[in-house]
């Protein structure tokens, strides 16, 4: 029996082993598994002592392997581990991590997503001979014991909707959140909640989280990772991955596969080394903070060794960030510091509590908004002469210390006393009416005696300029071509052929009989959407770079800022709309499809900062974005929650924010910073969506309708707030400003 | 109507099951044709009809390169092969699609036989006059009669809402063939009228067609 049990366990770890390496296995690997076979065949024919004395051979040339492929492993190869189903899941680390849990928001199938787990769970730690609990709220995905209903481990939004639930829950208990991150994206669909808008609400309330977040990643696929990876400390498993799209996935983009296809092996290994998924990429990239060492080949169901150290480190990481939030701490960091280095697992000098005050909380918030805003902040270029860096620093310095002053210190005791004034005044009012009245009454009866005089109406129209619809006069260069052009809807709307020259001049675009909105350059919007010479550009020396070294990628970058005479996929400025002034963040789509990298996260906060110190409304124009940037792997990702954290920040601070797409807007920039705003308007015509109907396919294996993504679609499902005509875009964002923005145009 | 015999249109339809469609230009341009006599082409597919069909020829006026597709499953016949590459006007016939008949079509075109057929006059979208759809909110299916002189639909184009009048015989509505969203081609049916007296015949005829074709 004991030799079967040792057969058995040796056969797994060659078909793990075989599983891994794929087509990479070793030549001689046949042999041994030749040799298997044989033994298996002849198992009860052979003595116990030959069987025993095969075995061991077996075992000595299988571990000689096994140490082979550990130190050759491809980051495809990790990404097969990470994939394998003899790897541990989320409820093998709640039976061998933590003593007890209790399953919450469902159990097994009989769930509102089974793919996310939520549990309430005790993890103890030993002291001498004492044990200390501790409470947590557990969330991650599960993918496996119940594979046919988990999904992969692909959250659906009610998911990610379940677990932003019950890390409100924590927060108001106080205790820290546990997360492990072991999927490979969320599962794309546009129902209410959304996929892309969920995932946003869940970073934007993740960013002021009042309690220590803690996560690992196993399997981080992108926006689906970020919808519950936000925290104080990123921990990353040695044979896990990150990365910003599968490897299958860019090598389809890459080798432009067409659909149904599948990329040649060789690209999908190129695209896995070029995307940096490793662990050891990610802490090298500014990602993570720590990787929790695995056994060889990664870490299986049965590893007790592995849940120890999981253990171990989950308890010291939370500790770690308890203790930066805490002003005494010297001696019990240094302590936390020395089992750092000589980790002696399941052992602890002293009991950290994991209650935090109120200060204590405040200042949690302020170290996880610094940790977000540095990341990434060395892989992009910034052109400016180091004297001009100083002039600048020095410049911004001087007007954040004078809209502090004026705003902040000024304007807030002015507000005071004016309100205290206001109301004594109103109680004064109210006391002196019955002395008051009489007079009145007799000065009403004497002013009726004489001719009344005509009182002018309060004109409640918008100034002249304002209905306006055009801020210049500004022709697409688009016009310049003699041809007839026909709109998409004609066999629908029976729309008429258009001359080129009169849809894109007079018309501005737009279909005279049934409004479809053809795309138009950004340069039509920067010239009419503002009044005439208001456009200040600020921070354009920020620009692209290829961050992570991606093959091939220096000369794609250089093209397009060669082709567009701009630095990044992004335009970050100040304008006016009929004197009113504003920070405008315009993704465009001629610079790599507006995607989001290192340089155009950094801008994008940039501009938040700036409308913040101003005090001026900030509207984020997504002409088109095309998603994260692949080829900056997850300094992309990052990018993510770095943006929604200065939204949440300029947003905490009282300002006005306001989103509006055009053409076509999907995937990461809109499941964060974009998808977060309380107020997203749409231009006709546009699509917003999480995943484009290709990836939409080939991953639910589901068919959508051609308007899925379709502006008045999102409109249904409480996406967006409303639908601009183009022609009326100035008008509409000058009254948004008016009603939305309150008196000052800034809330507080 | 007249007396139908049954029998002989239910032959005339069991010897020819196909409808021809005729594929003209829909304005002038120079044609290129992309398919030739006798071959197999498909009609829009999908759950939302999403995929085109067979590209069948690109027509181009004013460098508009504007391609055409199969708007049915069938057969290319008689293509216009001498027209390949020429200017032409609008309204040109180039080929026919021999498409092969289901029941459903079956019945639909012998009822064009059958009823009083109000056609589109012209193209457009069309919906139910108030009056008209008022009144069958409150009743059932082929229970509201119309008289001549009724206002039963809106012409819908080009931002202009025209009502259109019934001349016909009075009748019910015994069958829609347009749907508000929709763009009708012009002399294309919108309503097939049945003569109240008649509805029961008629309804049976059909019953019978139904048989008649699964036999």
């Amino acid at each position: 029996m004991e030799a079967e049990k040792r057969f058995l366990n040796l056969e797994n770890r060659i078909l793990y082993l075989i599983d891994i390496k794929g087509d990479n296995i070793y030549p001689g690997f046949f042999e041994l598994k030749a040799k298997a076979d044989k033994l298996k065949k002849n198992f009860y024919q052979l003595s116990s002592g030959e069987i025993l004395s095969e075995m061991e051979s077996l075992e000595e040339m299988l571990a000689f392997y096994e140490i082979k492929a550990e130190r050759d492993l491809t980051p495809m190869e990790i990404a097969r581990i990470v994939r394998n189903p003899q790897r541990f899941t989320l409820r093998d680390i709640l039976d061998n991590v933590y003593d007890d849990y209790s399953e919450l928001g469902g159990a097994g199938d009989c769930n509102i997503d089974p793919a996310i787990v939520v549990a309430r769970a005790d993890i103890s730690r030993k002291i001498g001979n004492r044990i200390y609990s501790h409470q947590v709220m557990v969330i991650g995905h599960e993918k496996g014991k119940g594979e046919e209903f988990r999904n992969g481990g692909s959250a659906k939004p009610w998911g990610n909707e379940k677990a932003l639930r019950y890390m409100k829950v924590a927060e108001t208990e106080g205790i820290p959140i546990h997360i492990y991150i072991s999927t490979p994206g969320a599962y794309p669909i546009e129902d209410y909640p959304g996929s892309a808008q969920q995932i946003a609400r869940n970073l934007y309330e993740m960013t002021k989280l009042k309690v220590p977040i803690i996560s690992v990643i196993s399997e981080g696929g992108s926006g689906g990772a970020e919808a519950i990876g936000l925290s104080d400390m990123r921990l990353m498993l040695s044979h896990g991955y990150y990365s910003v799209i599968s490897p299958e996935g860019a090598a389809a983009i890459e080798g432009k596969i067409p659909e149904g296809k599948k990329a040649p092996k060789e690209l999908i290994d190129f695209c896995a080394e070029q995307l940096k998924i490793t662990a050891q990429d990610s802490l090298s990239l500014g990602v993570v903070d720590r990787i929790i060492p695995e056994p060889p080949l990664g870490a299986r169901k049965e590893d007790d060794g592995f849940f120890r150290r999981l253990r171990y480190e989950m308890l010291r990481a939370t500790d770690e960030v308890v203790l930066s939030t805490k002003t005494f701490r010297t001696l019990r960091a240094y302590s936390v510091k020395r089992r750092r280095k000589m980790p002696i697992e399941g052992e602890f000098d002293v009991d950290i509590r994991w209650e935090l005050s109120h200060k204590e909380r405040m200042r949690l918030l302020r170290l996880r908004s610094k940790k977000y805003r540095s990341m990434g902040t060395r892989f992009f270029v910034d052109l400016r002469h180091p004297f001009k860096k100083f002039m600048d620093k020095a410049s911004s310095g001087l007007r954040y210390f004078y809209t502090e002053v004026y705003f902040d210190l000024l304007k807030k005791h002015k507000r005071s006393v004016e309100k205290v004034i206001e109301e004594v005044s109103q109680e004064g009012t109210i006391a002196l009416a019955p002395i008051k009245n009489p007079f009145k009454s007799i000065y009403t009866f004497i002013k009726d005696r004489f001719p009344r005089r005509v009182l002018r109406p309060i004109d409640h129209r918008l100034p002249v300029n304002a209905v306006a619809d055009f801020g210049e006069i500004y022709v697409s260069p688009l016009a310049n071509e003699d041809r007839v052009i026909t709109c998409p809807n004609s066999h629908t709307h029976g729309c008429l052929d258009l001359w080129v020259p009169d849809l894109y001049g007079d018309l501005h675009g737009v279909c005279p009989n049934c409004g479809h909105h053809f795309p138009l350059e950004y340069q039509w919007y920067l010239k009419t959407l503002f009044d005439k010479g208001s456009v200040r550009e600020f921070n354009s020396h920020i620009g692209s770079t290829n961050s992570i070294g991606y093959k091939g990628f220096d000369r794609k970058i250089q093209g397009d800022q060669k082709k567009t005479k701009r630095k990044s996929a992004i335009i970050t400025f100040l304008a006016r709309i009929n004197g009113i002034e504003l920070v405008v963040a315009m993704l465009y789509s001629n610079f790599r499809n507006g995607t989001v990298g290192a340089a155009e996260g950094e801008k994008f906060v940039l501009a938040c900062d700036h409308a913040r110190a101003l005090k001026l409304p900030l509207l984020a124009y997504v002409h088109a974005t095309g998603g994260i940037r692949i080829h900056e792997g997850t300094v992309g990702v990052v990018q993510m929650p770095k943006c929604t954290m200065a939204v949440r920040e300029y947003i905490d601070a009282g300002g006005l924010y306001i989103v509006v797409y055009d053409n076509n807007s999907y995937a990461g920039p809109v499941a964060s910073f974009l998808g977060c705003s309380p107020y997203q308007f749409a231009i006709k015509s546009s699509n917003i969506g999480f995943a484009g109907p290709r990836v939409i396919r080939e991953t639910t294996g589901e068919d959508i309708p051609p308007d899925y993504h379709r502006a008045d679609n999102a409109l249904k499902r409480g996406h967006i707030q409303g639908i601009w005509d183009r022609r009326t875009f100035r008008k509409n964002l000058y009254m948004a400003l008016l009603t939305m923005g309150g008196k000052n145009l800034y809330y507080r | 109507m007249t007396e139908v015999d049954l029998h002989d249109l239910l032959l005339k339809y069991k010897s020819h099951p196909y409808e021809l469609v005729r594929i003209q230009t829909p304005h002038t341009g120079r044609v290129e044709f992309k398919v030739e006599d006798g071959m197999a082409i498909s009609g829009p597919k999908g759950k939302w009809q999403e995929i085109r069909g067979t590209l069948l020829y690109i027509l181009e006026r004013q460098k508009n390169p504007k391609p055409m597709y199969a708007p049915i499953d069938g057969t290319v016949v008689e293509v216009q092969t001498h027209l390949d590459g020429a200017f032409v006007e609008s309204d040109e016939y180039l080929m026919s699609i021999k498409h092969p008949m289901n029941k459903e079509e079956v019945i639909s075109k012998i009822l064009c036989e059958l009823l009083h057929i109000f056609r589109a006059p012209e193209k457009a979208k069309y919906l139910y006059s108030p009056q008209l759809a008022a009144k069958m909110g409150d009743k059932k299916e082929k229970e509201v009669v119309i008289q001549p002189g009724d206002e039963i639909l809106i012409m819908s184009r080009m931002k202009r809402d025209i009502p259109l009048v019934y001349k016909g015989e009075p009748g019910v509505i015994y069958r829609t063939y347009f749907s508000p969203t929709r763009l009708v081609d012009q002399g294309e049916p919108l309503l097939g009228i049945c003569p109240v007296e008649k509805i029961t015949s008629v309804t049976r005829l059909v019953q019978q067609i139904h048989l008649e074709w699964e036999a």
